[in-house]
């Protein structure tokens, strides 16, 4: 399969590198409930097609930050890279709900110069706008990074500030995007969701450490501070080798932005929004893509 | 069991509207047994905020994994009220039980009304199980029971 990947991994990045790829990034924490503030958590991160099957290629450690309850920065330790996952642990001494994820925040795109088409920023190792990892000339390319070698590869830029002035048919997009876990020490608090009201952010109505497999849940979806209305959100749950199906569902923000989830069972669910408009921060973009994933416990009434 | 004599008895041992909750703790026929950490709380039948009754758990155990470590096991308990309570509590928490019948008294300050009484156990290397009774103050008998971590739940 991985010879496979590696094609449409390939193929994504010569057609300007679609996030909408089948690849998901996920964090899972040991568990989202501690009970006292002398403990830790121990998080796998990984980029694969089934959750939360380590498979494919490990996320970069140095891609998460950790906040603390209070929204101040907080240390990962003992990271580590292994093959398929890396895994790091965060040490919980504050009472409250911690938030361990990436946010990303790159503009991709493409123009041409005298006919030749030419790509701006690149697909990293970690996703898009991910810094690549060097390699060396004569290296094995990592999996997952690039096309491989003797296909074409087009001639790139990595930022915006580099495209020449003779440039001809730019096309920029804005690419921002998060990926959180939530652990909480005792009560749950909600700092670490105060929202920026830039892009699309989630706040909890119902907090993400307090889910019930039968009670439905609530988020708040907000696209620079205004509700999503409409927007899809998609739930996958864990364990797909246990199953038949994948057992993905959609379901869709009201006009105040709320979605409600109503959990088929207990579980890990990896929770993913995407949304496109024409309203980037970046200067001589035109288009924004946007996402929201999460990875969420519910427990079993 | 009659109702009858558990509602003399009730009325025997408690003054007024107290009622008193009798929780067994069953045997479990394992190699490696644990005690379970138990927990208890009241739920006003109309929603509101919950009442803790009791919680037992490993009070002796300290250093790097203190027994308060494993309260959130007690994954129901544990979000109604347990993670605001200070431990030890006055009152509250105690050591975890053998296997048995223990009687506890309903807390005196419950108004009349209607309330549902949750009992949770959880044990290490074990099963967990909420066992929930609705419970009328003044008391009225009631029964309910668990299958595995907890045998009857009585109200008298």
């Amino acid at each position: 399969m991985r010879p496979a990947f590696r094609l449409a991994a390939a193929a994504a990045l010569l057609a300007c590198a679609t996030p909408a790829l089948a690849h998901r990034a996920w964090l899972v924490p040991s568990t989202t409930i501690v009970s006292g503030t002398d403990d830790w958590v121990s998080i796998d991160a990984a980029i694969s097609n089934d959750l939360f099957f380590a498979d494919h290629n490990p996320m970069r450690p140095d891609m998460v930050k950790v906040w603390a309850p209070d929204g101040s920065p907080a240390q990962l330790q003992n990271a580590a890279t292994l093959h398929y996952r890396s895994v790091f642990d965060v040490r919980i001494d504050k009472p409250g709900t911690w938030k361990i994820g990436t946010t990303q925040s790159a503009v991709m795109g493409s123009f041409k110069v005298d006919g030749v088409d030419w790509r701006v920023g690149g697909r990293g190792f970690g996703g898009p706008g991910g810094p690549a990892r060097p390699v060396a000339p004569g290296a094995t390319r990592p999996a997952g990074e690039g096309p491989p070698p003797g296909m074409q590869q087009r001639p790139s830029v990595a930022t915006v500030a580099e495209i020449p002035a003779n440039a001809t048919d730019l096309k920029l997009t804005e690419v921002i995007g998060q990926n959180n876990v939530f652990v909480t020490a005792g009560a749950p608090t909600t700092t670490v969701f105060q929202p920026t009201n830039k892009a699309l952010e989630m706040v909890p109505v119902t907090h993400p450490d307090e889910l019930v497999s039968n009670e439905p849940a609530k988020f708040r979806f907000l696209v620079d501070g205004k509700p999503a209305a409409g927007l899809k959100v998609t739930l996958v749950p864990g364990g797909k080798r246990y199953r038949d199906g994948e057992g993905a569902f959609d379901v869709t923000a009201g006009a105040d932005g709320v979605a409600e989830v109503k959990w088929p069972f207990a579980g890990l669910f990896w929770l993913n929004a995407t949304t496109t408009d024409s309203h980037p921060s970046a200067p001589r973009a035109t288009e924004r893509r946007m996402s929201y994933t999460a990875t969420l416990e519910v427990v079993a009434p | 069991m009659r109702k009858t004599p558990l509602l003399l008895a009730g009325a025997l041992a408690a003054p007024a509207s107290a009622g008193t909750i009798s929780i067994t703790i069953p045997q479990v026929p394992v190699a490696e047994y644990h005690r379970p950490y138990v927990a208890a709380w009241i739920e006003p039948a109309g929603g509101g905020a919950a009442q803790t009754v009791f919680v037992w758990y490993d009070i002796k155990k300290k250093g790097n994994e203190p027994g308060t470590k494993w309260l959130s096991e007690l994954r129901t308990f544990w979000r109604k009220g347990g993670r605001s309570l200070t431990l030890p509590a006055d009152g509250l928490s105690g050591a975890t039980r053998a296997p048995g019948t223990y009687q506890i008294p309903l807390p005196a300050s419950l108004k009349t009304g209607t309330y549902t009484l949750y009992v949770e156990a959880a044990r290490e290397t074990g099963g967990r199980e909420l066992v929930s009774v609705p419970l009328t103050i003044p008391a009225k008998a009631a029964r309910a029971a668990g299958k595995t971590e907890l045998g009857t739940v009585t109200i008298r």
